[in-house]
C-alpha cells in the first residue's frame, strides 16, 4: 500500500474502526475475563460494603462496564462517521 | 426494545437467578457471557449484517462465501440452535401454568404450546415486535417489583443491587452476604461467594456463552428491521441498557432466595414448613424423602436421590407427602428442588402479598412466549426462506413460502413441546450443546468474513465443519456415550463439555486461516461486498 492509500477516506475509516473495536475489546477483556476470574481471588481479599470486589465484579461490575463500552462505541462511530462523510467530500471535489 | 425483550428469555427470567442462586459465584459464568457476548455482538457483528442488508444469518454466510454449501451448514446450525432454545422455552412456560393453573408439569407444558403456537404461527413479524414491546415493560416490572420489596424487607436498601452486599435489617452489623456464605457452610454446601470450578473451565465456559450468545440467530436477525448502520449501533446499546437492568437484579435475586431457603427450610418438620413447599411438590417440582423417617427436612450438600423425581400417586408417605420411586442416594440430603422455580417462588418465600406472585408469574409467561415467538420466527423462515426458497426449490410462489413457515413452526412447537415435557435433564444439556456449536461454527466465519477479506469459501466451510465435528464429538462422547468419564479427569486440559465450544472456535479459525493460505482467494465481486459492507450507507 502506497501512501495514497492511507489518505483515501475509505482507508482511514476502517482503520479508525479498527483501532476503536480494539481499545473496546481489551477493557471488555480486563473487566470479564481479568478482573471476574483471572485475578478474582485476589480481588476478593478487598471489600467493599458487603461485597468482595472480585465477586461484585463477576456478578455487577463487568456488566456496568459492558453498557459503558457500548455507549463509546456508539459515541465514538458517529463521530467517525461524521469525518468520513466530510473528507469523502473533500475528496471526490478536491 | 423487542431485541430486549428477545434476549431476555424465560431462561433469563426464570432460571438463570436459580441458577446462580445454586452456583454461587461460579453463576457469574452465565452473567458474564450472555451480556459480553451482547458486547461482541453490538461491537463485531450488529453493524455490519445490518449494512449487508439481507434477511437472516444464512444469507449472509452463504453470499460472503458464494456457495450454498456454506449456506446450508449455516441454517442448520440456526435451526438447530433455536430449537434447544424453544425446548428451554416451552418448559418455562409449562413451569408457570403448573404451579397458577394447579397442574402438572406435563399439562402446564402443553396448555403453553397451545398458546405459543396461536401466538406465532398466526400473528407475524409486526404482530411480534409489536407486542414484545409491551411484554417487555411487564417482564422488567414484574421482575424488580419482587426484588425491590425482599430487599426492603431484608436489608432495608431500595435498591436490590446495593442490597444485597449491605447489612441485615434484623442482624445489624452482619452482611447479607456473609451471613449467605455462614449458612450455606453450617449445612454442609461450600461458601457461597467462593468458586469451585477450576479457572481455566471457568473461563472457556465464560468464553464459550460469549461466543455462542453472540450467534444467537433470533436476536442477530433483529438488527435487520432497524432503518440504518447508526441505528443499529444505538438500538444495541439501548438493548444493553435493559438487559443489564435485569441482570444486575438477577444476582441480588438469587442471594435474598438462597438466603431465605436456607433460612427457613432445612431442619423444619414437614407438617410445619410453609405453604409453598407443599404447592410447589403438587406441581412436581419439589419433593422430599424422609431418609432417616424422622419428619424434618435434612438440606445439604448433594442430590437426594438419583435423576428427577418419579411420583407414586397411589399412596402418600405417612406426613402426607408424595412419594418417589428414584433410586436414594448415599448422603444424608432428603429435599429436591428444581431450580426453575426459585425465582417464582421467591416471593412466596419472603411471604409478599398475593398480587405481586401474580406479577412475577406474568412476567414469566411474557418472557417465555416472546423468545418462543421470535426463535420460531427465526426456525420456521430458515426452512421456508433458506433451506426451501434459497436452496431447493428456487421459483416457489409467496403463498407457498408462507404455508412452508407455518407448517414448520407448528411442527417446531410440538418438538418444542416434546422436549420441554420429557427428561428436562435433557434440555440442559442440550443447550450447552447449542451454545458449543454456535461457537465453533457461526461465530468465526461470521467474524472472519468481516475482518478478513482474504478468507474464502474452502477456508470457511472446512472451518466450520472442523468447528462443529470436533465440539459435537467431544460433547456426545462426554455426554451421551461415555457420561461416567465426564468429570475433571478425564476432560481434555479440564475443560468440561460446557466450555469445549471454546476450544473448537479456536480450532475453526486455525484451520480455516490455513486451509485459505493455501486455495484460491474469493472473487473480486466478495471483496468489493466486504469492502462495502465496512462502510457506512453512501449518501
Amino acid at each position: 500500500m502506497g501512501p495514497m492509500a492511507t489518505h483515501d477516506p475509505e482507508h482511514s475509516y476502517w482503520r479508525g474502526n479498527l483501532k476503536y473495536l480494539s481499545i473496546l475489546l481489551i477493557i471488555w477483556f480486563l473487566v470479564s475475563y481479568g478482573c471476574g476470574i483471572l485475578w478474582v481471588d485476589q480481588l476478593d481479599k478487598i471489600r467493599i460494603g458487603g461485597f468482595k470486589l472480585g465477586f461484585w465484579f463477576a456478578q455487577q461490575g463487568s456488566i456496568y462496564v459492558f453498557v459503558g463500552l457500548i455507549f463509546l462505541y456508539v459515541l465514538w462511530m458517529n463521530r467517525l462517521d461524521k469525518t468520513y462523510e466530510a473528507s469523502k467530500n473533500d475528496h471526490t471535489s478536491g | 426494545m423487542a431485541i430486549g425483550a428477545d434476549w431476555m428469555s424465560a431462561a433469563s427470567f426464570i432460571s438463570m437467578a436459580g441458577l446462580i442462586s445454586f452456583l454461587g459465584r461460579d453463576g457469574s459464568v452465565y452473567l458474564m457471557g450472555w451480556t459480553g457476548g451482547y458486547v461482541l455482538l453490538a461491537l463485531l457483528l450488529a453493524p455490519y449484517l445490518r449494512k449487508f442488508g439481507k434477511f437472516t444469518v444464512p444469507d449472509f454466510v452463504g453470499d460472503r462465501y458464494y456457495s450454498q454449501t456454506a449456506r446450508i451448514v449455516a441454517v442448520v446450525c440456526a435451526i438447530f440452535v433455536s430449537f434447544t432454545y424453544v425446548a428451554g422455552q416451552m418448559r418455562g412456560v409449562g413451569i408457570v401454568f403448573s404451579r397458577f393453573l394447579n397442574v402438572g408439569i406435563t399439562e402446564g407444558v402443553l396448555i403453553g404450546m397451545g398458546i405459543v403456537f396461536f401466538y406465532a404461527v398466526m400473528g407475524g413479524m409486526k404482530g411480534i415486535t409489536y407486542t414484545q414491546v409491551a411484554q417487555y415493560c411487564v417482564l422488567i416490572f414484574a421482575y424488580l417489583v419482587p426484588a425491590i420489596f425482599i430487599s426492603i424487607m431484608i436489608t432495608g436498601n431500595p435498591l436490590p443491587q446495593l442490597g444485597f452486599g449491605s447489612e441485615l435489617n434484623d442482624e445489624p452489623g452482619t452482611y447479607l452476604l456473609d451471613k449467605l456464605d455462614g449458612l450455606s457452610q453450617a449445612l454442609g454446601f461450600s461458601a457461597y461467594t467462593e468458586g469451585h470450578k477450576s479457572m481455566t473451565d471457568i473461563l472457556f465456559i465464560t468464553a464459550a456463552l460469549m461466543v455462542g450468545t453472540a450467534g444467537l440467530p433470533h436476536v442477530i436477525v433483529r438488527f435487520f428491521t432497524v432503518p440504518k448502520v447508526a441505528d443499529a449501533r444505538k438500538s444495541a446499546f439501548y438493548a444493553l441498557v435493559f438487559i443489564a437492568i435485569l441482570y444486575t437484579t438477577a444476582p441480588a435475586v438469587a442471594a435474598f432466595a438462597r438466603t431465605n431457603l436456607l433460612s427457613t427450610v432445612p431442619g423444619k418438620a414437614y407438617v410445619k414448613v410453609d405453604a409453598w413447599v407443599r404447592n410447589w411438590e403438587s406441581t412436581g417440582l419439589i419433593a422430599w424423602v424422609d431418609k432417616n423417617a424422622d419428619g424434618i427436612i435434612q438440606y445439604t450438600q448433594g442430590a437426594p436421590f438419583t435423576g428427577k423425581p418419579n411420583f407414586v400417586d397411589s399412596e402418600k408417605g405417612p406426613h402426607g407427602q408424595r412419594m418417589v420411586t428414584n433410586q436414594l442416594s448415599e448422603n444424608s440430603n432428603e429435599l429436591y428442588i428444581d431450580r426453575d422455580i426459585m425465582v417464582l417462588a421467591n416471593p412466596e418465600i419472603a411471604k409478599l402479598p398475593n398480587w405481586v406472585i401474580g406479577l412475577v408469574a406474568a412476567g414469566g409467561l411474557a418472557a417465555a412466549l416472546s423468545t418462543a415467538a421470535g426463535l420460531l420466527l427465526v426456525i420456521s423462515t430458515s426452512i421456508s426462506h433458506d433451506l426451501l426458497k434459497k436452496s431447493i426449490q428456487p421459483n416457489i410462489s409467496e403463498r407457498k413460502e408462507l404455508l412452508t413457515a407455518r407448517v414448520a413452526a407448528g411442527f417446531a412447537v410440538l418438538v418444542a413441546g416434546y422436549f420441554g415435557i420429557n427428561p428436562p435433564g435433557f434440555v440442559a444439556q442440550v443447550v450447552a450443546f447449542a451454545f458449543g456449536l454456535a461457537a465453533s461454527s457461526f461465530f468465526p466465519a461470521i467474524i472472519m468474513g468481516i475482518f478478513y477479506k482474504q478468507m474464502n469459501k474452502e477456508g470457511a466451510i472446512s472451518g466450520m465443519v472442523a468447528g462443529i465435528v470436533f465440539t459435537m464429538g467431544y460433547i456426545l462422547y462426554f455426554k451421551f456415550i461415555n457420561p461416567a468419564d465426564n468429570n475433571a479427569s478425564h476432560w481434555w486440559f479440564g475443560i468440561s463439555p460446557e466450555g469445549i465450544g471454546t476450544l473448537g472456535m479456536l480450532l475453526n479459525f486455525a484451520v480455516a486461516l490455513t486451509v485459505a493460505r493455501f486455495t484460491s482467494p474469493p472473487p473480486e465481486n466478495v471483496k468489493a461486498m466486504v469492502d462495502d459492507i465496512r462502510l457506512p450507507e453512501q449518501n
